[in-house]
């Protein structure tokens, strides 16, 4: 623990100057051994972390093995990672089969798609209109062109060739732009006046949110050919990406509606009072003050749907953790003891670097909104 | 408005997800020349039959028959767009119209022959289902295995067969099922189970994966018959046609003795059986709706029956599996195709 | 127009139809039922849509259907079953083993959840900085995995850390571990064993009767009674004397270490600790937030109170903070109990013989039957989830009712 946590007063020429370190025992005294049973409590707690620490730094690095150029190098008894195995396969797990003289198509989309992400996510800046029409209908165009191609010079890459980080990514990002329209239709129609309506949008919102998403994506890939007029065939990325967004439509639906729910009556009065009509009154007045306010929850549905992505790897879909596992399981050159825990880990890292990003963001927004509403 | 401008919006979505993929009664033929491309059903990874290399392009043996039906349609052997299907999903691909052709080391059962939609065309390869153990718990026949813990794969007949095998000897056996190959692979080498079951193909290749391939035997014994062939849609007799014959062409060119090496000089021969194969004689190309040399392009360029099987499971990969009941009938083999004339 | 207009009069001017047209079409009522109209058409249009185009793939492709499959010999073993199973019993049988084993591992995974999830949810606002820094950690870490990785990465971890079962490990009571799993004698009944079970629900009924007799008797008296001595006693003694008196009603299978595996005697596999385990850390990490949330939504000044009261910290979040804090919790915690229930079916990915597993993948792959097969697997999981939601809203409201 760092001695900047102890409370030391200064600057108070009144008082008697407390050596910092005395700040320091109190704070202690206070909160980690304030009794027999805190004290034993700090020690095993403590005795916890140096355990876990330790075992992290010996297998990532004193243990680890860190040149090599197939599973030969590390399949000495006791190695911890083998990090050879991740800095050949990079590639692959980012890219999958997609072409290396194409790469960079995958490269720029990353690109325009953090620019367009970090337009839409970071507050107060100037242009916001442009910025979301930029998100939500020019990139996804220009993404759909960039990334299969077939136009305007573009060699074709067939959805069977993506993989790794880039469908884990697609599959998200999709499937949360997409899930936001159907998630505002049916929160809307789950508040209607109009029971047909309502019904429809609870039935089909419990029905979702009551069955696995492994089963929906089942029902994607084995039922839904079978749905189709004959001669009719979906792509199967394009499958997964419907499952995906109506899964999370209905999720996010209930965020939604908890936003809706929040606003309070006398909105929903003044609109009707002006004369505005159902879908003016929503667009203008309602809708702009309910996702404001439940914006943390839908950043946590997206944190939530992207841990779900991980799942088409059960349909055959190869998303970052399908590709990783796909090389530690069917790669000869690169096997060794210690190369599944390393593909684990290092998928591990990766997932948790975007859903840890995405909840501390939540957060902050979340300390920002009742700052607002505490002024 | 609302309502219209809804529908617009669906008809849109509908337009732009869906690809019509021309109505049945159209025939395969004609979708697959309109499209200039034969769209194939392949395992999703394994080694030998159908495997991603390194550069993302697919080889194996299943893969190489796709190449032969499209060079034999298409003329041209690189216009296949391969698609990697789970177990679970073969069926449906092909039922559904999303594939012309599973070629994806599929077992030959009445069952899936006559209420599953699909035809079968062929055997490709004359499979059986054995057995992998670790070599030092000392066990020589499948007989001694009572008892033991069975690492298999959901999805195919494997998990059936083993069943009836256990059953037929009055053996007791604990299964543990996985939905793909990876984890079944991983649990089997991490000592979950004594024995890894699957087709004996599938045994040596995963045997290869395991790192320590010699610490792990394959037992002689074959507990099943495991015919796997190319299949296509029930209700179009000539696509099924094409199919099958462009695997017999493949084993007859074999017994012939025409490779893609020999095969510019063997237009030259003045065996009629050859010239007849080659498209030299006759109009058998005709009857199956193709140009004659329909045989002689997918010989070209991928080769016959002996030369796809050496490259990608026997002596030139790394599974070198021996021909066994795979060679030619004519040295003590299962492959005896129908002659063309 | 003239309000004091007659309708006669309205009917006779010209163009009054339109009027009435543009009247109708710009009402609120009537423009609903219209658009519910269209939405009805458009739903049954949908169905009969889905259903014809169902029924002529299948047809056209000669697939069977129907649920006449369910009767049909299995043909094929399951590593768990919780039920009496051979592999000569029908597919329906097999559902049932798959979803006694989805059922198993819900219900241990929601309970342990619920343990551990408490116990980090207070951590996580113990006073102690390194206690409270190391349930953070918990929290934050656990999160923002996925739990199939997680999953993959437990399995694999249980599976190396364990023994081949011929260097197994030996416990008492001729109990083995080792990678197949822990396997335990198992009792068998013998003659008797119906009042050993009665001696059993006695005791249970007692100890049941007593907890009801000490909360009358803490709420009428403010004393709280020793009765937790008691209660081990009869929990422990009741069945130990019925043991003696019937005459050792039942009889032990011990496993015996064979060539291959660890035979006879009950085993629990290592598939279902993993999956458990993994899906208990990865909800409780969920469940200690709604515990902390729920907690600082209670005022302070109760805690004071308790204080004030002489109530040591630990009474004082047992009879005062925490009941109150469930009203708060309840809901959310509903919702992770639905998640784990429905996150049950990753078992499929580690072999761990659940619904989906033995249904939506052996079954059907052996019937071909997708549309049947996926149906009933939804179908189940709806009831699940339903039966669910409704049990916790009982318990909620039964929560809410407390308050006076």
């Amino acid at each position: 623990m760092g001695t900047d946590m102890g409370t030391t007063p200064t600057g108070r020429a009144h008082q008697p100057p407390p050596s910092p370190d005395a700040g320091v025992v109190a704070w202690a005294r206070k909160h980690l051994f304030s009794s027999p049973f805190n004290t034993l409590a700090t020690f095993a707690g403590l005795w916890i972390a140096w355990y876990l620490a330790s075992a992290i730094v010996d297998w990532a690095v004193l243990r680890a093995v860190f040149t090599g150029e197939d599973g030969r190098a590390c399949s000495k008894p006791g190695t911890g990672a083998c990090w050879p195995f991740i800095a050949h396969k990079l590639d692959l797990f980012i890219y999958g089969r997609y072409p290396e003289s194409e790469m960079w198509r995958v490269d720029l989309m990353f690109v325009l798609t953090a620019i367009g992400l970090a337009g839409v996510t970071i507050p107060d800046l100037p242009g916001r209109r442009w910025q979301v029409v930029y998100t939500f209908l020019i990139l996804p165009v220009v993404g759909y062109v960039l990334l299969s191609g077939g136009v305007l010079g573009l060699p074709l890459v067939e959805t069977e060739r993506w993989g790794g980080l880039l469908v884990t990514l697609v599959v998200a990002i999709v499937g949360i732009v997409a899930s936001f329209p159907i998630a505002i239709l049916l929160a809307l129609a789950r508040r209607s006046d109009l029971p047909v309506v309502r019904w429809t949008a609870i039935g089909f919102i419990e029905l979702v949110r009551g069955v696995p998403l492994i089963t929906m994506l089942f029902m994607a890939s084995v039922m839904l050919p079978l749905f189709l007029p004959s001669g009719v065939t979906v792509d199967k990325l394009m499958r997964a990406l419907i499952g995906v967004a109506v899964f999370s439509g209905a999720y996010l639906a209930e965020v939604i509606r908890g936003g809706l729910q929040a606003i309070p009556r006398g909105q929903y009065e003044a609109a009707d009072a002006l004369g505005l009509t159902y879908w003016q009154k929503m667009r203008l007045i309602v809708l702009p003050q309910a996702l404001t306010l439940v914006i943390p929850g839908i950043v946590n549905s997206s944190i939530a749907l992207f841990k779900d992505t991980s799942l088409v790897l059960i349909i055959g879909l190869f998303d970052l953790l399908g590709i990783v596992q796909q090389s530690i399981a069917s790669d000869a050159k690169w096997f060794s003891p210690s190369t599944p825990m390393t593909g684990y880990v290092f998928a591990g890292a990766i997932f948790w670097a975007f859903c840890f990003g995405m909840s501390r963001y939540s957060q902050a927004l979340e300390r920002r909104l009742s700052k607002g509403q505490r002024r | 408005m609302i309502p219209s401008l809804k529908a617009v919006v669906v008809t849109a979505a509908a337009a732009m997800l869906a690809t019509p993929t021309a109505a049945f009664s159209q025939g395969t033929l004609q979708k697959v020349r309109d499209r200039g491309q034969l769209v194939c059903g392949v395992n999703t990874g394994i080694a030998g039959f159908s495997a991603p290399d390194d550069k993302g392009n697919w080889t194996g043996l299943d893969v190489d028959f796709c190449r032969s039906v499209a060079a034999a349609v298409l003329k041209d052997a690189g216009k296949v767009k391969f698609v990697p299907l789970t177990a679970k999903e073969r069926f449906t691909a092909l039922q559904s119209g999303e594939i012309d052709l599973l070629s994806r080391n599929t077992t030959w059962t009445m069952s899936r022959d006559t209420s599953a939609g699909m035809t079968f065309t062929g055997v490709l390869y004359y499979d059986g289902q054995g057995f992998m153990v670790k070599k030092d718990l000392k066990v020589a026949a499948a007989k001694e295995l009572s008892g033991a813990s069975v690492c298999v794969q959901t999805g195919t007949t494997t998990e059936l067969n083993v069943a009836d095998y256990f059953r037929r000897n009055g053996l007791d056996y604990k299964p543990v099922v996985f939905e793909k190959l990876p984890e079944t692979i991983a649990a089997y080498n991490a000592g979950r189970c004594d024995v890894f079951t699957s087709d004996v193909s599938q045994l040596y290749g995963v045997r290869l994966t395991l790192g320590n391939s010699e610490e792990h035997v394959v037992l002689p014994d074959v507990i099943s018959k495991e015919p796997l062939g190319p299949a296509v849609r029930q209700g179009d007799a000539q696509w099924a046609n094409i199919v099958r014959w462009v695997l017999f062409a493949m084993i007859n060119a074999e017994e012939a003795g025409i490779s893609s090496k020999n095969v510019d000089q063997m237009l030259e021969s003045t065996n009629p059986d050859i010239l007849r194969l080659l498209g030299k004689e006759g109009e058998f190309g005709k009857g199956i709706g193709l140009d004659n040399d329909w045989a002689l392009q997918a010989l070209k360029q991928v080769g016959n029956y002996g030369e796809m099987f050496e490259r990608n499971v026997g002596q030139g990969s790394r599974l070198k599996i021996g021909r066994g009941l795979n060679a030619l009938w004519t040295e003590g083999g299962l492959q005896y195709a129908p002659p063309i004339r | 127009m003239a309000r004091g207009e007659s309708d006669a009069a309205r009917e006779a001017r010209p163009g009054a139809w339109r009027e009435r047209l543009a009247s109708l079409v710009f009402d609120p009522r009537v423009r609903g039922i219209a658009l519910q109209a269209v939405l009805v058409v458009a739903i049954v249009a949908f169905a009969y849509e889905i259903v014809s185009n169902v029924t002529d793939n299948l047809a056209r492709q000669q697939i069977a259907s129907g649920f006449g499959f369910l009767e049909r010999t299995a043909g094929f073993d399951i590593s768990q079953r919780l039920i009496a199973y051979s592999n000569t019993m029908t597919y329906g049988r097999a559902f049932l083993v798959g979803l006694t084993n989805t059922l198993l591992v819900a219900g241990l995974g929601i309970v342990l959840a619920t343990f551990i999830g408490f116990a980090v949810g207070i951590a996580r606002l113990s006073s102690n900085a390194v206690i409270s820094s190391l349930a953070a950690i918990y929290i934050e870490v656990l999160r923002n995995i996925p739990p199939l990785l997680m999953l993959f990465a437990i399995y694999f971890a249980v599976l190396k850390g364990l023994p081949d079962p011929r260097n197994s490990v030996v416990l008492p009571f001729s109990s083995y571990i080792n990678v197949r799993g822990l396997t335990v004698p198992k009792p068998l009944m013998a003659p008797g064993f119906d009042a050993f079970a009665i001696a059993v629900l006695i005791g249970l009924g007692l100890v049941a009767a007593l907890a009801i007799w000490s909360r009358r008797h803490r709420l009428a008296t403010g004393r709280t009674a020793p009765v937790v001595p008691l209660a081990v006693a009869i929990l422990l003694g009741a069945p130990a004397a019925a043991y003696a008196v019937a005459g050792m009603p039942f009889t032990f299978e011990a496993p015996t270490l064979g060539r291959f595996n660890v035979t006879g005697g009950l085993t629990l596999l290592p598939e279902l600790v993993a999956l458990t385990t993994g899906l208990t850390l990865y909800t409780a990490a969920f469940i200690a937030e709604n515990v902390r949330s729920g907690i600082e939504g209670v005022p302070k000044g109760q805690t004071e109170a308790a204080a004030a009261l002489g109530l040591s910290r630990a009474q004082a979040m047992r009879l005062v903070i925490v009941p109150q804090a469930l009203r708060i919790i309840v809901p959310p915690l509903t919702n992770q109990y639905l998640n784990l229930t429905k996150n049950s079916s990753l078992a499929v990915a580690i072999g761990y013989p659940d619904l989906v597993s033995v249904f939506s993948g052996t079954i059907l792959n052996q019937t071909n039957q997708a549309i049947e097969v996926i149906l009933i697997t939804m179908a189940v999981y709806l009831v699940l989830s339903i039966a669910t939601s409704l049990l916790m809203n009982w318990f909620n409201a039964r929560m809410a009712l407390v308050e006076r």
